[in-house]
Formats: C-alpha cells, structure tokens, sequence
C-alpha cells in the first residue's frame, strides 16, 4: 500500500520528502487551527456567554476583594479580544486557572485524574478491537447468513443504549446479583492509596511495585466500566471492519486470488485483511478519542476518579474553570486523533484530497 | 360479496395508475415515485419494525393524557418503591409513589419535542452553511468548510456539557448545546450534493433563464440535498436522543418532577440494587425508541443511498 501511495505522490511532480514534508506542516497548521477553534469556544463558553463571568468563576458567596482580583485576573476590564489572547497565552503555558472547588490548580488535577480515564478507554479500545475486529471479518465473509445478521444486531443494540444506563444494570447484575467483579471505584477500599504513584495507571502502577493481589483487584474493578465502554468501540469497529472488508472481497484482485487457488484463509486473511490494515488504525484511533468522551458517563456510574468524574463535578458546583480545563484536554487529546487519523487516511489513500 | 366487486377494480386502477410507465401528471409522477420507494421500503423487515414501533411511541405520546393510569406528578409516599406488577402500577411506583408507567408515557413528550426542536435546527443551519459553500465557493467556501471541521472534530458530549454550563440547565439549553454539536455532519453533506449538483445541465439552463443564486439554491439545489439529510437525520436520531438523555441523567436537561427518561434513570440510580425496576424501565424506553430510529435510518440508507446499492 505504501508503495501505490509513493507511487502517485511521484507523479505530483514533487520528491517524496518535500512531501512529507509538506504534509506533516499541514497536520500540525491543522491541528494548531482546530486547537484555535477550541479555545474560542471555550472562551466564549467561559467569558461571553455567562452573564457575569466572575461569579461563574469564584462563585456567588465570594468577597467584594475576592470579586475584584478575579475580575482584574482576567483582564474583564479589557477588550474582548485583549481578553482572548490572555486566555490563549494561559492555556499554552498550561494555566488553566484555579479550581474555586478545591482551590488546586486546575492543570494540576487534570494531570492527577487523566490517567484513570486514559486507563480506562485503553482496555475499552483493547475489548472493542479483540471481538469487534473478528466480528465485522465474520461478518462480510459469511454476508447475509445468520451470523452476519447477528453482527448487525449486536451493533445496532450498542448504538441504541444508553451508556450510563448499561453501566447501571451490568453493576446490578455482575456486582449485585452475581458478584463476579469489584464494585464502584479503581481498587477496593483497602487498597486506596497503597501502591506508589508512578504513571498513574494503577494497572501498571500495582505490577511495577509487584502487588499482584491489588494488580487482580484493580482488574476485578475495570473490568466491567471497560466492558461497557468497550461494548460501543465493539459496535462501531465490527460495522467499519464489515464494510471495508466487503470492499476489499468484491474487488477483482480477490476473483484472481481465488482463480489461483489459493485457499480461503490466505484470500481473507493475507489479501483482504492486509489491505484493510491502515483504514482499521484509523477507525481505531477514532474510537479511541470517541471512548474518552464516552468515559465520562460511565466514569460517574462507577465512581470512576478520572476526568469524566472531574468535569461533571465541577459542572454541579458551577466551577467553571475546572469545567473548561477538561474541556479543553479532552479536546486536545480528540483533535489530535482526529487529526492523526485523517493524516494515515490520506496517506494509505492518495485521493481522498 | 358486493363490496368487494365494487373495491377490486379500484384498488387495480389506483396500483396501475401509480405504477404507470409514463406518468401525464406532476402529482402522478411524484405519488408513484413514493409509491415504489414504499414498495422496496417494505422488503425491509426491520426497518418496517422500526417504523411501526415510532408511530406506535408518537401516538402514545399524543394520547398520552387517555393512556396513562395515573397523574405522572402525583406523589403517594404511603405507596412508595412498590415493585413490578403491584395493584394498579403495572410498572411499580418510584420514590416519592409516582407511578412509573405514567412517567414513562408523560417521558415519551419531552424525548419528542427535544428530538422535533434538534431537528429544526442542526439540519437547517448544516443546509444553509453546506450549500452556500458549496454554490458560492471560493473563500466562502474554505472558511465555512474550516469551521465545520473544527467543530466536526470537538468532542460533543463534553462541549455540550460546557455549553450548558453556562448556559444553565434546562431542557431549551440541553437542546441548543446538542444542535450547536450536531449540525456539521449536514452541513458537510450538503455541501457534496450542492458540488455535484452546481455544474449539472438543468442549473446551467435555470441560469440562463435569469434565475439568482438565492433561487437556484432555495428552489433548486435544497430540495435534492433532502433525501441524504434525512437519511443522516434518523441515523443521528438515536445519537440525539442518546446525548438528551445522558444531560437528563446529569441532572442538566429536564428539571426534577417532569418525567423525563433520563433523569428517571438517575433518580432510580440510588436504589438500584434494592429496587432495580425504578431505573430499568425508562433506560428500556430510551432503549427502545433509538433502536427503533437506528432500524428506520439503516433501512432508509439502503433504500435512498445510491452508494450502499449493489452492496
């Protein structure tokens, strides 16, 4: 596939590195405007939109000097646009102000919580790869056959329920009824708080230190909000992987393969398979920034301490600019796969753009 | 015997004059188009189930008031957390005794009215955005496009929330931070029929007749952009009613006594080991009305999309 693309970026007159190189100062141009985009929007969302932005920030029961430092802190005083780059220039060195909720930099939290959620939406992506790309492949091979219409099924019914509510009835039903996983929260509540905190993953946090009987209960304990969350990146994997391989076994290359004799195994897996690869990474990569979102429902059924937690916290205690800061990490980290994905799209295939 | 003398040739005559080869009149034209997407439409099991289970649910959202056994706000705390199939609750009593069944229908008016006001206007505005970049080009064009993808790659549900944040909770503010989400997958749409549409013949010779671009886009390029925008519509429906019901649930769409699906859930969540039913049954409605409009929108991408064809 690399060698196809080459191919046809040869033919467009320019070398191969000025190319890249070319493509690589479009990424970051575009992500840097998109990034832009978000920060507009945040900041109209913090500083237009409320009626009195101050209070939305240090909240009603403030002093009159707590009152007028912040309003002085965030150049209200000023032009609006004078305003903008204030904010623009904070949030690039990583201010993201002060949490009126705790009085923490908000920067700070984000970094303590982000690795939960991070932890989370990886095994997630992990359950929805491990079954969703097997399933979509099953699927186009036996098209139209009762597996297939299973596979459909299976998908529909992971778009159509409602995330926060599947996590309440898994809890019922694999924790209250059944007891075969660890309830609400990362660990039990013995276990809070013991293992060093390296990266922040408590996975890899309790194996580094070789606690394996907190490394089994933090499995105990993911092991269902990931489920959930992988059951939706498990929906979406298995239609795409269906539909790129579809594409791939009614192409003519795979008549001629089977013409040669070659066996079913090899046109499936070595043909079609292997030409779905980087399509698959970037359907991947999409449901990964898709499952950091999708977190923060499921983080607030289970008590999950990570980012999704943060936000809706400081969203029912009206503090805005914790809100705002994990607007705008979650937004980075999306954009960036966005981003990402679009560019190994457009690489594997020359014209889309 | 008589009857059904009399009904045969008309039911014949009103099959062939809509499956006639050349239609003589607009009216018959446009009727037998319908005629045979209602006929491929059909073939369709689910899609057909899907159909029939949103009409069942708009029906029971407009009798709601003759349908449900009790007032949906009424409280009898003498008759609280009763369990399924208890006299006279089919479904159980919540809390405060409200009757859940009640709610549920009373629920199915608030998912209905946020789904009619989203519709009204992420689809509008993606139309207007995708097609004036698309008929006027340019840098018209690339600014508007920009600014689709930029909000096209922010995380919705998490700007939503923002959104509503500022703006304070409350079902008008959950639907303006939805719609202010949703509309640039239309307006990317619209902007690749307008594309293939601007440089047809018939837009050529509209042109030539004198007509300005406000015409050409309103009379002759919006109405072929509608079948994909409805398509995606009902595609997104479930993702629409979804994200209501996840706001509801966080306590930022509907406020406390109105019976909306997903602030049941969150009320419910507190007993949810003890008294599982109280957030079950309204996350089973949630359930079944975007499955239904997922089932519906599949069968319409078949049926109306010229690319799933051959498939």
């Amino acid at each position: 596939m690399v060698n196809s693309a080459d191919a046809v970026v040869s033919n467009t007159s320019m070398s191969g590195t000025s190319s890249l190189l070319f493509r690589v100062l479009k990424t970051i141009g575009s992500i840097a405007i998109t990034m832009l985009g978000l920060l507009l929007v945040t900041f109209i969302i913090g500083r237009v939109m409320p009626i009195d932005p101050v209070i939305s920030i240090v909240g009603e029961r403030a002093t009159k000097e707590v009152y007028d430092a912040a309003y002085l802190e965030m150049g209200l005083d000023k032009p609006v646009l004078v305003q903008f780059l204030y904010y623009l220039s904070d949030v690039l060195r990583g201010d993201f102000g002060i949490s009126y909720l705790n009085g923490a930099p908000v920067a700070e939290d984000i970094r303590r919580v982000f690795p939960a959620t991070l932890e989370l939406a990886t095994i997630g992506t992990l359950i929805g790869v491990i079954v969703g790309v097997p399933l979509g492949i099953v699927a186009a091979v036996k098209r139209d056959t009762w597996i297939d219409q299973v596979a459909r099924v299976v998908a529909l019914v992971g778009y159509s329920m409602p995330i926060f509510w599947l996590g309440l009835i898994g809890l019922l039903v694999f924790y209250g009824i059944l007891g075969w996983v660890g309830g609400p929260g990362r660990v039990g509540i013995f276990y809070v708080d013991v293992v060093p905190s390296v990266t922040g993953m408590i996975l890899i946090d309790s194996a580094l230190d070789g606690q394996w009987d907190i490394f089994r209960d933090a499995i105990s304990h993911i092991i269902l909000p990931a489920s959930i969350l992988g059951y939706y990146s498990l929906a979406y994997i298995s239609r795409m992987t269906r539909s790129f391989m579809l594409e791939q076994l009614n192409a003519e290359y795979i008549t001629t393969a089977r013409v040669k004799g070659l066996s079913e195994w090899a046109v499936v897996w070595r043909h079609a398979f292997g030409n779905i690869k980087v399509q698959l990474i970037t359907v991947i990569a999409l449901s990964y920034a898709g499952l950091l979102e999708g977190s923060v429902l499921t983080e607030i059924i289970f008590s999950w301490p990570g980012i999704g937690s943060y936000i809706t916290t400081a969203l029912l205690s009206a503090d805005m600019n914790a809100v705002l800061g994990g607007t705008v990490v979650v937004g980075l980290v999306f954009v960036c796969l966005n981003v990402l994905s679009d560019l190994l799209y457009s690489f594997y295939d020359p014209r889309a753009k | 015997m008589n009857q059904e003398n009399i009904l045969q040739p008309h039911r014949t005559g009103l099959r062939s004059w809509l499956t006639a080869d050349v239609p003589t009149s607009r009216a018959q034209a446009r009727a037998s188009a319908w005629y045979h997407g209602w006929l491929e439409f059909k073939t369709n099991r689910l899609a057909l189930l899907g159909l029939c289970i949103l009409i069942a649910l708009v029906l029971i959202a407009i009798f709601a008031p003759l349908l449900s056994p009790h007032d949906p706000l009424a409280q009898q705390l003498s008759n609280r957390l009763q369990p399924l199939g208890s006299p006279g609750h089919i479904l159980g009593t919540d809390s405060l005794g409200r009757d859940i069944l009640s709610r549920m229908i009373y629920g199915s008016r608030i998912t209905f009215y946020i789904v009619g006001l989203v519709v009204l206007i992420a689809p509008v505005a993606g139309l207007l955005v995708g097609t004036v970049a698309g008929y006027v080009g340019g840098w018209a064009d690339t600014i508007l496009m920009r600014i689709t993808d930029i909000f096209l790659a922010f995380p919705r549900l998490v700007l939503a929330l923002a959104f509503v944040a500022a703006l304070g909770a409350g079902i008008e503010n959950a639907v303006l931070a939805i719609a202010l989400t949703a509309w640039p997958p239309y307006a990317r749409i619209a902007r690749a029929e307008t594309l293939t549409i601007r440089s047809s013949d018939y837009i050529s010779a509209v042109k030539l007749q004198g007509a300005g671009a406000f015409r050409i886009i309103t009379r002759h390029i919006w109405p072929l952009c509608i079948a994909s925008l409805i398509v995606r519509i009902t595609l997104d429906m479930a993702g629409i009613i979804l994200a209501a019901a996840g706001l509801g649930f966080l306590g930022l769409g509907a406020r406390p006594p109105s019976p909306e699906w997903g602030a049941m859930i969150a009320e419910g969540r507190r007993f949810i080991l003890d008294h599982w039913w109280v957030a079950t049954m309204p996350g089973l409605a949630i359930f079944t009305v975007s499955l239904a409009f997922n089932l519906l929108g599949d069968g319409l991408r078949d049926l109306l999309d010229p690319k799933s064809h051959g498939k």
